[in-house]
């Protein structure tokens, strides 16, 4: 071979022929393509929430009806025909969702973690798992209505003055529907924790709880608080199930006093189903709440995203 | 059925007697031993017998990875067991604190008796065995958890009421180590370094001051500087614990053991002696073969 065929050999730059360039931009725009619909979503909600608000509308050269961001983000009444649109009744509603689903679904889905993780046998796992599965598959209105139909007569036997549309019924539902969540991702967290460790514990002489509670969930933790947190974040943003069970009636009360539970509400995600179904004008001010609402629940959203981002960095073990 | 069904207590001792060759070669052979020095020939004839096997053989499913082994490991002594990987030595000191129960295909058969009590026996709980039979393992495994947590850990699940800072200056001084940590007893156990780290699984497993301490390779993930600390250490424990230690390094096993038993490959054991009369003249002329390096 002569030195001029070396030297086109060798300098062929195969790294920016046709083809090449070609994949490379198709791999990049479906990398692109998420992004720019995430920033699109928020422009947009930031941009028609702005509208809503009597301090930023003039900037966006709306004329009208406006609401005061104050009365809006302190205000514990939500009336549209009144015009009264304080959010934090319907902010009310979605923590007592989430934090009733949390109190279900936090402690059950670890211990099913745990069982899945560290005491079933191959066997029970490989039944347990699909199923758990197919839980977290079935459509979320027919959670629904298995609240409607099933856990708020079930509950009224218990609370007899419980309404039919009751958060009760919707937390326990909604703690239903992210139990697979909580138990796969933590479940996840566990297997990873290296057999060494949990041999060092049965060389001491430790006992399968001794091994479960004191050292795969302590090195699992970080598995385990993210899936908290997605999950969570999931109960937040749950909307068909709570539309159904939780009632249509906003109405600020107290997530902490128990006695709130047995009343119905509206949760966040439920207002914006509610006013989109209704006959709101399109433009008009109840129209614009839509999306002042949606901005609240997506910072809500972001917050715990970055809080599990945290976390998950924070209590990491590297072994 | 298992051999350990069949065969009571007693007669089992007569079978160890009569069918292991190495018992019986001992006795014969006691005359080349005198050459020993007399701090080494007591041991394993005069101190007591703390562990002793009797025809364990352990499948891996269709894996025959154990066969007939039978022997009797002495007190307060370091028992090393050497052989090529894959000869069934980590395996057997598995069997010694039932560690082999955690793997769901492996099945023992045989008798292995713990100061006289088979182990086996369907009435012992594997828990309650561990905690009398420590163990550390080849690769340095401390838990996620600080210094002083990892030494307590024990007494903690076992519930012993004790002075827990006394026994973690007490535990970390014994396996070497207090000097380095001292000062930082409430840090992570994985920030050591590795050779710190086994010396303090080391320092973990002696702080229930077990009986016996089996050794799974202690020093093979290890620097040369760390393993002869590892090697002090196991001289020292030998004076209060019975130590039985896995090796694949010969001249290790020379230098800390006071007896040798060598496996090859089957899972046989070859041959089970005084270190020096393993090493100087062996019976088999396999396991010559093996110490002076033309097999294994």
């Amino acid at each position: 071979m002569s030195t001029d065929d070396l030297e086109t050999d060798l300098t062929r730059n195969t790294e920016n022929s046709p083809r090449e360039l070609l994949t490379r931009s198709f791999f990049f725009l479906c990398a692109a393509l998420s992004v720019v619909t995430t920033l699109s979503i928020v422009g947009l909600l930031i941009t028609e929430a702005s509208k809503f608000f009597t301090l930023t509308a003039p900037l966006m050269g709306v004329a009208g009806e406006t609401a005061s961001i104050v009365d809006f983000l302190t205000g514990t009444t939500w009336q549209i025909h009144s015009q009264e649109f304080g959010v934090l009744a319907l902010v009310s509603a979605t923590l007592m969702v989430t934090i009733g689903s949390a109190v279900i679904a936090l402690p059950l889905g670890v211990a099913t973690a745990i069982y899945l993780s560290e005491y079933a046998s191959a066997q029970a796992r490989s039944i347990l798992k699909p199923a758990l599965e197919i839980l977290a598959g079935v459509p979320t209105v027919v959670y629904g209505f298995f609240a409607l139909i099933y856990i708020t007569p079930a509950l009224e036997v218990v609370f007899p003055g419980i309404g039919t549309f009751n958060m009760l019924s919707a937390s326990i539902v909604v703690g239903i529907m992210i139990i697979p969540m909580v138990a796969s991702i933590s479940e996840d967290a566990m297997s990873a924790v290296p057999d060494e460790l949990r041999q060092a514990g049965y060389g001491m002489g430790a006992t399968k709880f001794d091994v479960s509670t004191g050292i795969v969930v302590p090195a699992a933790l970080s598995g385990i608080f993210s899936s908290f947190i997605l999950a969570l974040s999931r109960a937040i943003g749950e909307t068909m199930a709570v539309t159904v069970a939780a009632g249509a009636q906003a109405k600020f009360l107290n997530p902490l006093n128990p006695a709130s539970y047995l009343e119905g509400a509206l949760p966040m995600t439920a207002a914006m189903v509610q006013l989109l179904t209704g006959d709101i004008t399109g433009g008009g001010l109840a129209y614009r709440s839509l999306f002042a609402i949606g901005l609240v629940l997506f910072v809500i959203t972001l917050i715990m995203n970055v809080i599990s981002d945290y976390v998950s960095r924070r209590y990491r073990e590297a072994y | 059925m298992s051999q350990r069904d069949k065969a009571p207590e007693g007669e089992q001792q007569a079978m160890n007697g009569t069918e292991d060759p190495t018992n019986d070669e001992m006795l014969v052979e006691t005359d080349v031993s005198d050459g020993l020095s007399a701090s080494e020939s007591s041991v394993g004839r005069d101190a007591e017998t703390v562990i002793s096997s009797d025809n364990i053989n352990v499948w891996y499913g269709d894996d025959h990875a154990l066969t007939d082994i039978s022997m009797d490991i002495p007190e307060n002594s370091v028992t090393a067991m050497i052989g090529p990987s894959g000869c069934g030595k980590s395996t057997f000191l598995r069997c010694i604190n039932r560690m082999n129960d955690l793997i769901d295909v492996a099945r023992v058969e045989g008798g292995l008796t713990l100061r006289g009590k088979n182990v086996y026996d369907d009435d012992v709980d594997p828990v309650a065995l561990r905690r009398r039979v420590g163990m550390v393992f080849q690769k340095p495994n401390p838990f996620p958890k600080s210094i002083y947590e990892n030494v307590v850990y024990g007494l903690k699940i076992q519930g012993i009421d004790a002075d827990y800072d006394e026994v973690v200056e007490e535990s970390l001084k014994r396996a070497a180590l207090w000097d380095e940590v001292k000062d930082r007893l409430h840090e992570s156990g994985l920030d050591l370094s590795g050779g710190q780290q086994q010396r303090l699984c080391i320092a973990r497993a002696i702080a229930t001051d077990p009986e016996v301490l089996l050794m799974d390779e202690p020093a093979s993930a290890l620097d040369p500087v760390a393993t002869s600390q590892i090697e002090d250490l196991v001289e020292e424990l030998a004076e209060d614990y019975t130590v039985v230690i896995v090796t694949h390094n010969m001249q290790q096993a020379a230098r800390i053991s006071d007896k040798t038993a060598v496996f090859l490959t089957g899972g046989e054991l070859v041959e089970f002696n005084d270190t020096q009369k393993i090493f100087e003249n062996p019976e088999s002329q396999r396991v010559e073969d093996y110490i002076t390096g033309k097999f294994g």
